[in-house]
């Protein structure tokens, strides 16, 4: 499948045009070629070291929004060995925008759940592009009881671009679906371990982000706003967009600086669409190493830890 | 009162002293009943905003409020500036202006005698927004009401999380949730009033989570922007939506009060809400005499 590209990446892209034409060509001089071909490549590495490591923020956020940056359904199936999917709410339906389930992951069962985008427009139309209603963070909430009652710890996996704003979601109570999934995950008697893998879209993202340790990907984003929205209201324009996501501080690296993430997972060079099976390793490795280190503790001591580590988020004077 | 400023703005004469239009009947309404109404429309009962002082002085016993932890204000921990400057001038401007240093005031005071807690949210300070000290007061007197097993009671007015403060805005929905939740482990009550408006980051946090929710008439309580919902859908919605009328109809509200009568239900419900668990003494308690008096005889006057 063609991966889609940004217009940052063209220098990187001409140069990889230009190699595939020098290996497609019948080869006269094989080893001047070859020596060009290889020139080109260590060329071509240098600058896509330089260009991902020099992103600006709105960059970033369209790699968190790559269309074909792995979701879900991709996780499961490269980190989990098993995975039981669980619905409902129990009183109104199944949001299958955030989706929940008993998995595996290396011998060790947990609960996973998580929002749900899809890959291609049928996906997403049935997954409502990952925005959970009322009904996902419900789901949410039974399912992270059902662990807490087995003694299963808990990992999300949040890609959303929010909660969904629709009259429906309002109807049901959007705000005190999430509003309840803050106050009991506060105090979930199990460990949580919550990993941004694409966009921390606000509310509907903390829904199912209140973890004992929240990871990011290098490339994935959180905010209280978009972009859009933050330039729509505070540049009165919507184009301001790049300059409203440099302001908002919504990458990995400010957010760890901010003491609102963990720790950052590091994505294959461009993002994890470029090479899924990279992004889900490093995921995996850092699950099974804190869910070791937070298995080990008392349930009290992790109680205590949580609610302090919530507790000194924010900078103000006093 | 910011509605009434806005109503006489235009004109800068005698008769702007005397008398002033409602927002939302239009009518011609002398201000001294106005204020003397607590600032709620005599004609339609629309109910103005207040500040927090205006709250606090109307809902706890005159001289209990004691202030708790005033000082703390806005810092600028994203350096962040706009199209129309920077945060820190803007708070800078707003603290002056308001002379409040946070978007919410906290402290304890007494609700006909009962001891409680209480944060009372002020919209004039950047549209009541959460930002990192506002969660920060709200969370400290969740922790004064656990330390001390006082009642605790929130009420909101907020256009949701501040942006200026980035996802640390965010972090406090969950940072306020944490100190609440704790509070059920003690049997600590907590009652959430909803004042117009409670939107965004608030509402899908805090204000949504009390044992008891109460709001005032016709305030606008809701998630998602209205305007955002609309073009979500692309559908016409309905008049009353987001109103506490539509939340009552919808079960997400205890109860609507009138702002008269707030004080009088809030201490009735805390009288069941703190048979197990009170700070002050047990069973000899003169105030509650007062109260079934007051109950008996069916009176809602405000005791000052």
């Amino acid at each position: 499948m063609m991966l889609q590209e940004f217009e940052f990446e063209k220098p990187i892209l001409e140069l990889q045009s230009a190699i595939e034409q020098l290996k497609n060509q019948p080869a006269r001089n094989i080893d001047e070629v070859s020596a060009q071909i290889a020139r080109l490549e260590a060329l071509c590495c240098k600058r896509m070291e330089k260009i991902y490591s020099n992103l600006t923020p709105i960059q970033t956020v369209q790699i968190a929004r790559h269309p074909q940056r792995p979701v879900l359904q991709d996780y499961i199936s490269l980190i989990f060995s098993d995975f039981i999917e669980m619905h409902g709410d129990r009183h109104f339906g199944d949001d299958q925008a955030l989706i929940g389930g008993f998995a595996t992951i290396e011998n060790t069962k947990v609960m996973l759940i998580g929002h749900n985008k899809g890959k291609n427009v049928d996906e997403n139309l049935k997954r409502n592009f990952g925005m959970a209603r009322p009904e996902g963070y419900r789901k949410a909430l039974r399912l992270m009881k059902l662990a807490e009652k087995y003694g299963l710890p808990v990992i999300s996996f949040v890609d959303t671009a929010g909660a969904y704003p629709g009259l429906d979601a309002e109807e049901r109570g959007q705000a005190e679906a999430i509003a309840k999934n803050l106050l009991e995950m506060s105090r979930l008697r199990t460990p949580f371990i919550a990993v941004i893998s694409g966009e921390g879209g606000s509310g509907g993202a903390l829904g199912i982000a209140v973890g004992d340790v929240v990871l990011m990907l290098s490339y994935a984003i959180y905010s209280v706003i978009s972009p859009e929205g933050c330039a729509s209201i505070l540049w009165r324009d919507a184009a301001f967009a790049p300059q409203a996501a440099k302001a908002l501080k919504l990458d990995a690296h400010s957010l760890k600086e901010l003491g609102v993430i963990d720790e950052i997972i590091h994505e294959p060079l461009g993002g994890a669409h470029k090479d899924y099976t990279a992004a889900a390793t490093q995921i995996k490795l850092a699950l099974v190493r804190h869910l070791k280190r937070l298995s080990a503790q008392p349930i009290s001591e992790l109680l205590s830890n949580r609610f302090e580590k919530f507790s000194s988020m924010g900078k103000f004077n006093l | 009162m910011s509605w009434f400023e806005k109503s006489g703005g235009e004109r800068k004469n005698l008769k702007e002293e005397i008398w002033t239009r409602c927002q939302k009947c239009f009518s011609h309404v002398f201000k001294k009943d106005f204020l003397g109404n607590l600032s709620v429309c005599p004609k339609c009962n629309y109910h103005g905003k207040l500040t927090a002082h205006e709250r606090l002085d109307i809902i706890l016993d005159k001289g209990t409020f004691k202030e708790l932890f005033g000082t703390i204000s806005p810092a600028d921990p994203l350096k962040f500036v706009d199209s129309k400057g920077s945060y820190e001038s803007k708070v800078r401007e707003v603290r002056t202006k308001t002379k409040l240093n946070e978007a919410v005031i906290i402290g304890t005071g007494k609700i006909e005698g009962i001891p409680v807690v209480i944060a009372v949210m002020d919209f004039r300070f950047l549209g009541g927004s959460l930002g990192s000290g506002t969660g920060e007061k709200i969370l400290r007197a969740a922790n004064h009401a656990h330390d001390n097993k006082l009642p605790y009671i929130i009420f909101t007015a907020s256009g949701g999380a501040r942006m200026h403060e980035g996802t640390l805005s965010l972090m406090q929905m969950a940072k306020t949730c944490a100190g609440l939740a704790r509070l059920n482990e003690q049997k600590i009550p907590y009652i959430s009033v909803l004042t117009d408006p409670t939107t965004g980051g608030v509402s899908a946090s805090f204000a949504m989570v009390g044992d008891v929710h109460l709001a005032e008439p016709g305030a606008l309580i809701g998630f998602a922007g209205r305007r955002v919902i609309e073009q979500t859908i692309k559908q016409k919605l309905p008049d009353d939506f987001q109103t506490s009328e539509y939340l009552l109809e919808h079960g997400f509200i205890d109860a609507i009060v009138d702002r008269k009568d707030l004080k009088n239900v809030l201490s009735r419900i805390l009288s069941y809400a703190t048979r197990g668990v009170i700070a002050s003494p047990s069973t000899v308690r003169p105030e509650l005499s007062r109260m079934g008096e007051r109950l008996r005889t069916g009176s809602a006057k405000q005791s000052q």
